[in-house]
């Protein structure tokens, strides 16, 4: 496999501006609730560029709110949302800060790309379609160019041989790695993964962490990840960010998070699932 | 009763000018009747309210009143707009917006039915709006419903002879006009009743395998 399709940050036209020294994600007193349920209480952390972070934590404790807050499938109740300096769900005018308009806020959804624990290819359109529809009618790529990256993208995956099935001629495992394939192909400056391999049978998990360490080793995207696969987090992150009902207990890197933990509930939830 | 071979024989040439009359009804009303339910369904899923609220009134008004009336309604109305074949047109135009409202809710269903996972996966490549209609979800909705439009495209069918009673000449108003000149009602009216069967039974199976074939 072959990281070539996907530009590095020391290359001349890399989307990745790696250490300028601003945070790549930005979250600032973060409060998200359904109904009276506080899913996140207050909560501001933020992300370097190119930096790996996986969170970690119990059921119900915010995680994946948090990638859902960043891909505006759900609209925080307070508090800001930055993306490589621009507002996610707000945008500047006239000096104010209000809530952002449509356009703004497809503009600065581009940086980011997701892939979903239940893969959600679309199912009427073959494997190249599927990678090529967004580059095509969101970047304005011409078909060519498009095909040309998907193809690349399709080669880092390994699954060249399928462009021509339709999603339900493949493996869950396959599926998932042309979803990474299809939210690559948008050369986001994010990538977040959810549960990406909770829905796959056991022995079809290899391959899709396989495609996510050769991505997180060979390229300088920024990776945030929520994950149960603690072998995987340790192997291809850089901070480990252990939640509690909508809080940071603590954060450091994978060594200190799962071998010498410092809050006492990190140590209770790593004990359940390591 | 007396079964009269040489009536039916004379009927026929009437006949098949009604079959080919209630053929065009059922096209073209069903042509109206998948576009406006379209319109319809997309309408009632309007951020704005004066698209919304109107749209689904005027839908509840004509699905909750007869076939008969919005028939006669339409032919005074558009009697007045000089239209070439006024009977056939109204008759047309009636039956695919009354079918119009049926149909709306079939593509209610099957928008709804399409998983949130593929919205979200839209959200996701930021596709704009008319890529995600087009291209995503109609496409995986209307899969879903084709069977469901088929079967009142049946329905349709079974409802063509009331445009009969404005003055159309399809199958029933042939058999009707016939009757009237030779006294001889049995024969054409069984004859229209086989026809019905014939075009009816073998379509409504073309809609199961269709049903078997598309929503899995």
């Amino acid at each position: 496999m072959s990281a070539d399709h996907y530009p590095r940050s020391s290359a001349p036209d890399s989307p990745y501006p790696a250490g300028n020294g601003t945070d790549l994600i930005e979250f600032k007193d973060v409060t998200k609730r359904f109904g009276r349920t506080v899913v996140l209480d207050k909560l501001s952390f933020s992300v370097a560029p190119g930096r790996r972070v996986t969170l970690i934590g119990p059921s119900g404790s915010g995680k994946t709110t948090i990638l859902r807050l960043l891909m505006t499938l759900l609209k925080p109740e307070e508090g800001t949302i930055k993306v490589a300096g621009d507002y996610l769900t707000h945008e500047e005018r006239g000096g104010r800060l209000v809530p952002a308009g449509d356009r703004h806020t497809r503009e600065v959804r581009k940086k980011i790309g997701m892939v979903f624990q239940q893969f959600n290819l679309f199912p009427n359109m073959k494997v190249l379609r599927n990678i090529t529809e967004a580059p095509v009618h969101v970047l304005g790529l011409s078909q060519e160019e498009a095909e040309e990256r998907a193809l690349g993208l399709l080669d880092l995956v390994g699954l060249t041989d399928h462009i021509d099935k339709y999603p339900s001629q493949l493996s869950g495992g396959e599926q998932q790695r042309v979803a990474i394939a299809r939210a690559l192909a948008m050369r986001p400056q994010v990538l977040l993964l959810d549960e990406v391999t909770s829905a796959l049978d056991p022995e079809l998990v290899a391959g899709v962490l396989d495609v996510l360490r050769d991505i997180a080793h060979t390229t300088d995207i920024t990776m945030l990840c929520v994950t149960h696969e603690m072998s995987f987090a340790r192997d291809i992150s850089d901070d480990v960010v252990m939640f509690d009902a909508g809080r940071v207990v603590e954060s450091g890197t994978p060594e200190k998070i799962f071998s010498d933990p410092e809050h006492e509930r990190t140590r209770e939830f790593l004990g359940a699932v390591l | 009763m007396r079964w009269d071979w040489s009536a039916v024989a004379a009927f026929l040439p009437y006949f098949w000018h009604g079959v080919l009359v209630t053929l065009e009804a059922l096209v073209l009303g069903s042509l109206i009747a998948f576009a406006l339910g379209l319109l319809w369904a997309l309408a009632q899923r309007s951020r704005l309210r004066a698209v919304r609220w109107p749209v689904t009134a005027a839908t509840e008004f004509v699905r909750n009143t007869p076939l008969l009336v919005q028939l006669f309604f339409l032919y005074f109305v558009l009697a007045n707009w000089h239209l070439p074949a006024p009977e056939l047109t109204t008759g047309v135009i009636g039956l695919g917006l009354h079918y119009s409202t049926y149909t709306a809710e079939v593509y209610r269903a099957g928008i709804e039915g399409v998983p949130v996972g593929q919205w979200e996966a839209c959200t996701a490549l930021s596709l704009p709006p008319s890529r995600i209609w087009r291209a995503v979800i109609l496409p995986q909705a209307i899969r879903r419903v084709v069977p469901a439009l088929g079967n009142y495209v049946i329905s349709m069918l079974k409802d063509s002879p009331t445009i009969a009673v404005i003055g159309a000449s399809e199958m029933l108003g042939q058999a009707r006009q016939f009757s009237a000149d030779t006294f001889q009602p049995t024969e054409p009216i069984t004859v229209i009743g086989v026809a019905f069967i014939l075009i009816a039974y073998p379509a409504s199976l073309l809609m199961r395998a269709l049903e078997r074939r598309l929503v899995r």
